[in-house]
C-alpha cells in the first residue's frame, strides 16, 4: 500500500511508491506507537499545520481556545442544579483533581456496560451529583467545561484502557475506522493512514489524532468536539453522519485514542 | 461485498478480450463494457464529450474535484493536490478508452485506489441520503472529462 511510513529521522525524502511520488518530510517530532499499531510513528496534527497556526497554539495569551478554558473555569466554580453544588464543591481544585483524567477517557462504565467519554462523564455528574440538566452537545457550557477539564491534562500522554470489557468496543471502533464509506468510498485510513503528509488541495493530511480535542478550529471560528470533527470527516466523503455521543462515535473515539497512545494532550489545540 | 472487479482480478490477465456487459451496475448508471480490465472502448453517451465542460467539471469541488489529488495544467486554480500522479501529458500515456475506465471506476484497475469511482453506485457503504444511488458524475460529465483529458498532451 501507499503508506508514507518510513524509518523516522530520514529527512525530507521523496519516495516513489506504486507509481507516484510521496514527498513527506520525516523530521517531524514523533513518539513510538503502541504495540500492534499500524503506524510506524505517531505524529501530532500540530506538526502538519503551518507555522502561523502553530504560533496561535504555542502562546497561551493569543490561543483563542483559552476563552473556552476560562469559561469552563467559571462554570467549575458555579453552583447549579437542585443539589446546590458546583463541580468544585466535590472535586476541589481542578488542577489537582482533574490532572490526567482527560488523557484516559473513554473509560468503561459498569453502570451502562459500555464505554463513556468525557462529555458523558461530565453530564453524569450534572444529572446524578448536581441534579442539574445535562448540557447539550456543542453548547458553550459543555465545550467550555470539556476544554477546561482536558486542559488539566495538557502534556499528559494519552493512555486508554482497551482490554477486558473494553475489547469488543475497541474492535467495533477499529472496524468503523477501516470501513470505506460514502459516495467517495473512503475509510478514515484512506486519508489518515495511507496518505498523511500529503496535500488535498490546501489541506495537508495528518494522522488524524484526537489529542488536541476539544480543538479551536479557524474554520469553525470556535472550539468544537471530536464528534463534530467525525461528522465533518464523514460528511466530506458523502457518508452518513452519526449522532453526537452515539455508540458508533464513542467506539471510534476509543479506538482513535489508542491509535494516539503516548501523544501528549494538547487541549486547547489550534487547527486550520 | 460483490465486486465486479474481483472477477477482473481473476480474469484480467487473460489473452482473449474479456467483455462484460454489466446488467447489475447499480441504480442510475448506464451499462458499459470493460475490456481486459483496462479500458471502456465505447462512450457512455451518444453525444461526444466537450473538453471545455470537462475542464470545468475537473475543477468543480462538488463534481470531479480532480485538482484535490492531481497536479493539472490549470494554472488559475491554486492548491493542486499531490496524492495522485500529475495529469500533465496523460493523453500521451493512455487512450480515451483507458482514460474512460480510470474515470468511471479506477478501482477496477487498482482495488486499493484512493481515487473515487466517479460512475458507480453499487458496493458502497453508508452513502448519505442526498447522494444515494447516484454516481458522482453523470454519463455526459464522464465523457466531457475524458474529452478534456485527451487534450492533455503537454508534458510538465
Ligand atoms: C477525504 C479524506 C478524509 C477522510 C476519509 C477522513 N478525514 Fe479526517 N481529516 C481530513 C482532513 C483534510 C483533516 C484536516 C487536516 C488533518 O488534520 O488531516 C482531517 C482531520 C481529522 C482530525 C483532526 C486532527 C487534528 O489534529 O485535529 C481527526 C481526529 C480526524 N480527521 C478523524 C477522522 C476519522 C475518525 C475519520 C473516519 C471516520 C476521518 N477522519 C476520515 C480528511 C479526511
Ligand atoms: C456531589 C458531588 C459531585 C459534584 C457536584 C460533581 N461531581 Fe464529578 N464526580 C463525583 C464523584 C463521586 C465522582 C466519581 C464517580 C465514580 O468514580 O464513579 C465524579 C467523577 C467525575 C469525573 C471523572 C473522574 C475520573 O477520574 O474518571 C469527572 C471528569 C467529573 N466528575 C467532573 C465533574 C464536573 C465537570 C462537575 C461539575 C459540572 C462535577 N464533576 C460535579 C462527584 C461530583
Ligand atoms: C481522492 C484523490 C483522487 C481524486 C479526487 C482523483 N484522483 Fe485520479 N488518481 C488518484 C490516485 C491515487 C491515482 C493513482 C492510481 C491509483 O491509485 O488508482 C490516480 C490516477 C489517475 C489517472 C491515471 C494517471 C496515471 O498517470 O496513471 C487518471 C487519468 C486520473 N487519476 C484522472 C482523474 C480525474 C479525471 C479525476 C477527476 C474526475 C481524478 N483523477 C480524481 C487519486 C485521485
Amino acid at each position: 500500500m501507499n503508506k508514507a511510513l518510513t524509518i523516522g529521522g530520514m529527512a525530507a525524502a521523496a519516495f516513489v511508491i506504486t507509481g507516484w511520488s510521496v514527498g513527506f518530510s520525516q523530521d517531524r517530532p514523533s513518539v513510538p506507537p503502541p504495540e500492534g499499531s499500524p503506524l510506524g510513528e505517531l505524529i501530532s496534527g500540530y506538526e502538519f499545520r503551518t507555522p502561523e497556526t502553530q504560533a496561535l497554539q504555542d502562546d497561551d495569551f493569543i490561543n483563542p481556545g483559552f476563552l473556552w478554558v476560562e469559561n469552563g473555569e467559571e462554570l467549575w466554580e458555579t453552583a447549579d442544579g437542585a443539589a446546590g453544588k458546583s463541580c468544585e464543591s466535590c472535586h476541589g481544585d481542578a488542577e489537582d483533581s482533574m490532572n490526567g483524567v482527560g488523557a484516559r477517557y473513554p473509560v468503561y462504565s459498569e453502570a451502562t456496560g459500555k464505554p463513556i467519554n468525557l462529555e458523558q462523564r461530565i453530564n453524569l455528574c450534572r444529572t446524578e451529583n448536581m441534579q442539574a440538566e445535562p448540557w447539550r452537545w456543542e453548547s458553550p457550557e459543555l465545550l467550555g467545561m470539556m476544554t477546561f477539564v482536558r486542559y488539566q491534562s495538557r502534556g499528559v500522554p494519552v493512555a486508554v484502557e482497551i482490554d477486558g470489557p473494553m475489547q469488543p468496543f475497541f474492535e467495533a471502533g477499529r472496524e468503523f475506522y477501516y470501513q470505506r464509506r460514502g459516495q467517495l468510498d473512503m475509510s478514515c485510513a484512506s486519508c489518515h493512514e495511507a496518505n498523511y503528509g500529503m496535500s488535498l488541495r490546501a489541506d495537508m493530511l495528518s494522522q488524524g489524532h484526537s489529542n488536541g480535542f476539544p480543538t479551536y478550529r479557524l474554520k469553525w471560528q470556535g472550539v468544537g468536539s471530536l464528534h463534530r470533527r467525525f461528522r465533518g470527516c464523514n460528511q466530506q466523503v458523502r457518508a452518513d453522519r452519526f449522532g453526537y455521543g452515539s455508540d458508533e462515535y464513542i467506539n471510534l473515539e476509543l479506538y482513535l485514542a489508542w491509535r494516539g497512545m503516548g501523544l501528549p494532550v494538547e487541549t486547547p489545540a489550534v487547527r486550520q | 461485498m460483490t465486486r465486479r472487479r474481483a472477477i477482473f482480478a481473476v480474469l484480467g490477465a487473460g489473452v482473449a478480450v474479456l467483455a462484460m456487459i454489466g446488467p447489475a451496475l447499480g441504480e442510475g448508471v448506464v451499462a458499459y463494457r470493460v475490456v481486459d480490465g483496462f479500458s471502456i472502448p465505447e462512450p457512455l453517451t451518444a453525444a461526444p464529450g466537450d473538453p471545455e465542460r470537462g475542464r470545468a467539471v475537473a475543477i468543480n469541488r462538488r463534481q470531479g474535484n480532480c485538482l484535490s489529488c492531481h497536479v493539472m495544467p490549470i494554472a488559475e486554480q491554486p492548491f493542486h493536490g499531490e496524492v495522485g500522479p500529475s495529469l500533465y501529458g496523460v493523453a500521451n500515456r493512455y487512450d480515451a478508452a483507458e482514460l474512460r475506465l480510470r474515470v468511471v471506476d479506477a478501482k477496477v484497475v487498482n482495488p486499493d485506489s484512493f481515487m473515487p469511482a466517479f460512475y458507480r453506485t453499487e458496493g458502497l457503504h453508508d452513502v448519505s441520503e442526498a447522494f444515494r444511488d447516484k454516481p458522482i458524475l453523470d454519463a455526459q460529465q464522464v465523457e466531457d472529462v475524458v474529452a478534456y483529458l485527451m487534450t492533455l498532451t503537454e508534458e510538465q
